[in-house]
């Protein structure tokens, strides 16, 4: 068996593990164990990565592996991870194993929800490392339906009615997506002679740009629903407001960014003309999105919708980078992937933590909190700096670049969309700071949280590797963007 | 007759011979231990089972009036294990008081149908096509009515026997114009083949012919009689109805249109694509308002029908292998949600989607069979379902037909919020009085345990597909 499957096989091993598991204390333990065992493979999966890649004349696509599955239709199991890919296995992984820890105190039906969990988990891990649209598309669908059942059972406030949205939007997108993918493959298929599922095959397919305009907005669109694309993002708000922590961890740090991952993989890298073509739609589409979603968290007072619309403000500029076509907005855009998966997973994390103990999600309910749990506190306003882009810090690096790269367009639409999305950024610092100042800093409101105490041992384990991985990154950006580079190259040269 | 001649009609010879045996059987067997026959009668459909999977000859007999081939008794063995799993489904509810006399009679009216449907897929002649759809139908309307001092199940017969009388009407009908049109009066496929072109008299006889069809596979606008027969009829004849009956229909559609009426392609493409559309939407609108869960099933395959009928508008050898993959993963995906219901039906008499509020907290396997065949249903993976409708799907892309392809996917994803429905139902809200645990009978477990099988592994055996690819035919 190849390296990359063992991503698949580890969480599957852990969730047929969890059938046999007795009580909740051995759930989290079997969960933890796994996720962990996938946490180090990821670490191993990078260096061997740039060790690779380091060598003369190492491709791009490292890892790879193909077995031929549905032979009548030339549909394989066919894996392989460049720089990118493996950006995003590595940032699933930490987020997952994070989530397993901050869902620690999960009792009630502990094991249906840990299960539910690392199936969730597997979709992402197998979507990362396909190379073939059918097996990539199996992934997709197996991460977003959990995601029903963890809102549904586990979830808070208006549950039934935001896992039912949240699950009827971004199955609608898939459906346009799937129409997307067949499109394109039949299309390609008619072009080289046979029909093939595989991405490297289609790409180098020249397909017909009838076709192209067709399916480019079906699988754009179709991705760009999980990518919160303005105005498919509003299951977004609900559905991460009705979530378990965990849930919202996960689903924001590393679900969304499977929305914007197909979208460049997909939509831009298969159908290169037609995203030249209708790239400004878009773009003013994105950059909608990035303000929209700032200003949307301003008017917000719970700490999970502030960071809801935050999350689709964030993504909007994921977006906005990648139809930027050029190296630095590209690895820009999925610099901002990793650096919000770390981050607003930590935020959901951080919430959740907030919320089990004051009761109360409202920000002008809460004051002072740094004097009683000053943990919990520093790490928030951490999180909070990464979201405002303070240097140092991973958002920074990540914005800097997106903006830059736009700004290198010299004709006046880009030029207008980029300043409105840097615009975004003072009602980022407004939200994050209001945030900070009222709910964390000043006098103890409520006598009740004088009795609250700081973080549990798997609280701060949860926080502290979320919390390296967002230094990490703001300190030492080059190597990431450096690996996420290279792979971005490839698609660039044939936007040009 | 040689012996490698009634090899050909091996479905059809035993189960004639099971039915005439079960007849006999009942005969020396004393009234109190009649009941024992089903297991006699499950015994002989697993044979036959097992003898339908076995290689075969393509062949004609009687002059070409029967004729078979890999495909046609591959279908055959799709609808024999569809009728085992029925069968199995249905001893807890044979056992009960009412129904003890009358076992040996529900197996020999479920041969005779089967009889019938095989007769109808392998037929080489419309006349023998006739003959077998009478034979898949009358005993259909009895089974129907098998509670004869229920009103609901008499009147579940006697609109299901009206209305097959009227399509069969119109089914012949249409088939006089065929004769009419064929040069020297024929009504052999391959005469009809041969002189079938677009003009008035083959378009109308085809529409009419293909109405009748239309109304054992309950399309759209066929399918009034769907939800009330259903609903009506016992459990275990709705679900024969919903997956054997409907199967059957679909293959003989397909195996005509791809071979009688190819040179009428143009006309029926359209035609299809059309009423396509309007099964699944007018199906899935439907089964978003309903509360019993047998007519919400009856809805479901309607639109379910509606996604099976792309594989026949794309004409191509991967439509058919398609419509047949497809049909063998909606058995086991129907039966296997139309086992649950009968399961807690036989208990508690409860069909309400109400009645299944918290359902997963005392009867938490089958919950996860429910939820599993509804996954399945609504195309959602690992469950099976996701692949058979996935190269539906393909089949429509294949073929160019873009907007086809929009709306049946658009289609699938509104299915999915009434599958849903009842996976929160069961999964989701909290009930005071969940309906308390209980063990379904030995037969009910080993059929879904059948599907349940059916449904993880179908997807992902790619032989399975491959080799259905490899004997299906195209235009």
């Amino acid at each position: 068996m190849d390296v990359l499957s063992l991503f698949v096989v580890v969480p599957v091993l852990t969730v047929i593990a969890l059938v046999w598991a007795r009580d909740a204390r051995q759930v989290r333990s079997i969960a933890a164990v796994g996720m962990g065992v996938q946490l180090v493979q990821s670490v191993i999966l990078l260096f061997r990565y740039l060790q690779l890649h380091a060598m003369p004349g190492a491709t791009e696509l490292q890892f790879q592996s193909r077995t031929l599955w549905f032979s009548s239709l030339n549909i394989s199991y066919a894996v392989g991870v460049d720089g990118v890919a493996v950006a995003m296995i590595m940032l699933t992984s930490i987020v997952v194993f994070a989530g397993v820890f901050a869902s620690w105190e999960v009792v009630e039906q502990a094991k249906e929800f840990f299960i539910s969990l690392i199936l969730l988990a597997t979709g992402v891990f197998g979507f990362f490392i396909s190379q073939d649209l059918f097996t990539m598309f199996l992934f997709y669908e197996i991460a977003v339906i959990p995601m029903y059942l963890l809102i549904g059972i586990w979830g808070s406030g208006p549950k039934e009615y935001s896992a039912m949205k949240l699950t009827l939007m971004l199955m609608g997108g898939s459906a346009l997506l799937l129409a997307g993918l067949l499109g394109i493959a039949f299309s390609a298929g008619a072009q080289i002679g046979h029909l093939t599922f595989n991405l490297q095959e289609i790409e180098q397919a020249h397909i017909p740009m009838q076709d192209q305009l067709l399916f480019f907005p079906l699988t754009f669109i179709g991705f760009g629903v999980l990518g919160a694309l303005f105005p498919f993002h509003t299951w977004s708000p609900d559905g991460h407001a009705s979530a378990p922590t965990a849930v919202s961890m996960l689903h924001a740090g590393v679900l969304m960014k499977l929305g914007g991952y197909g979208c460049y993989k997909v939509a831009i890298n298969l159908l290169p003309d037609a995203a030249r073509e209708l790239s400004w739609i878009f773009i003013i589409l994105t950059a909608v999105s990035v303000i929209y979603g700032a200003m949307g968290a301003i008017m917000q007072k719970d700490l999970k919708y502030i960071n809801a619309y935050s999350s689709v403000s964030h993504c909007g500029l994921v977006l906005f980078g990648l139809l930027m076509f050029n190296k630095a907005s590209v690895s820009g855009a999925f610099l901002q992937m990793v650096s919000h998966g770390l981050m607003t997973a930590l935020f959901f994390g951080l919430i959740g933590m907030i919320y089990g103990r004051t009761h109360t999600r409202m920000v002008d309910k809460m004051g002072g909190l740094m004097k009683v749990m000053p943990f919990l506190s520093v790490a928030y306003v951490i999180a909070g700096m990464a979201s405002l882009g303070l240097p140092g810090l991973s958002g920074f690096a990540a914005e800097m670049s997106i903006f830059v790269g736009a700004f290198q367009h010299d004709d006046p639409f880009h030029r207008v969309a980029t300043i409105v999305a840097v615009s975004s950024i003072v009602a980022t610092a407004v939200y994050v700071l209001r945030a900070v100042a009222q709910m964390l800093l000043g006098p103890v409101t409520d006598e009740h949280f004088l009795q609250l105490k700081d973080a549990k041992w798997q609280e701060r384990l949860a926080v502290l590797t979320l919390l390296v991985a967002v230094i990490g990154m703001g300190m030492a950006p080059l190597w990431l963007s450096d690996m996420i580079g290279g792979s971005v190259q490839q698609v660039l040269t044939k936007l040009q | 007759m040689m012996w490698s001649d009634v090899f050909l009609m091996r479905n059809e010879v035993l189960l004639t011979i099971a039915a005439f045996l079960i007849l006999c059987v009942e005969l020396m067997v004393e009234p109190a231990r009649r009941q024992r026959i089903s297991t006699l009668g499950i015994l002989f459909m697993a044979v036959i089972t097992v003898v339908g999977f076995m290689p075969t000859q393509s062949g004609v007999l009687f002059g070409a009036m029967y004729q078979t081939n890999d495909y046609i008794a591959l279908m055959k063995a799709i609808l024999n294990v569809g009728t085992l799993v029925v069968l199995l489904q249905s001893v807890t509810w044979l056992h009960k008081e009412n129904n003890q006399d009358k076992v040996s009679e529900y197996l020999v009216l479920i041969f005779s149908t089967l009889i019938g449907m095989d007769f109808m897929i392998s037929s080489g002649h419309f006349l023998m096509f006739t003959l077998g759809l009478e034979l898949a139908t009358i005993p259909i309307a009895a089974l129907a009515a098998f509670q004869k001092y229920e009103a609901r199940s008499s009147e579940a017969g006697i609109k299901m026997l009206l209305l097959a009388a009227l399509s069969s009407g119109v089914t012949l009908f249409g088939l006089s114009f065929l004769y009419a049109a064929t040069p020297g009066g024929s009504l052999y496929f391959a005469d009809v083949q041969a002189a079938a072109q677009p003009s008035t008299m083959f378009t109308l006889g085809f529409l009419f012919f293909l109405s009748g069809l239309a109304f054992k596979i309950s399309l759209v606008p066929f399918h009034l009689w769907t939800a009330d027969v259903y609903e009506g009829a016992p459990i275990n004849i709705s679900s024969y109805l919903s997956v054997i009956s409907k199967a059957a229909a679909s293959f003989i559609l397909v195996i005509v249109l791809f071979t009688v009426f190819r040179s009428l392609q143009m006309v029926w493409t359209n035609a299809l694509a059309v009423i396509a559309v309007l099964t699944m939407t007018i199906g899935n609108l439907f089964a978003i308002r309903q509360q019993n869960l047998k007519r919400f099933l009856a809805f479901s395959s309607i639109a379910q029908a509606g996604f099976l009928l792309l594989g026949a508008v794309s004409g191509s050898q991967l439509g058919m292998t398609s419509i047949m993959y497809f049909m063998l993963i909606y058995v086991f995906s129907n039966l296997g949600a139309f086992g649950v219901v009968s399961a807690i039906s036989n208990q508690y008499g409860k069909e309400h989607i109400d009645d299944y509020n918290g359902l997963y907290r005392s009867n938490p396997m089958l919950s996860l069979t429910m939820m599993l065949s509804l996954f399945s249903l609504a195309g959602i993976p690992p469950a099976a379902g996701f692949f058979g409708k996935l190269f539906l799907f393909g089949s429509i892309a294949q073929h160019g037909m873009y907007t086809l392809l929009i709306i049946a996917t658009v289609n699938a994803t509104i299915s999915l919020y009434y599958y849903l429905l009842v996976v929160k139902a069961m999964f989701i809200v909290k009930s005071d009085t969940p309906l308390a645990h209980f063990r379904s009978d030995n037969w009910m477990r080993a059929s879904l345990v059948v599907c349940v099988a059916g449904i993880l592994v179908i997807g992902f055996a790619s032989v399975i597909f491959d080799s259905m690819f490899g004997i299906s035919i195209g235009l």
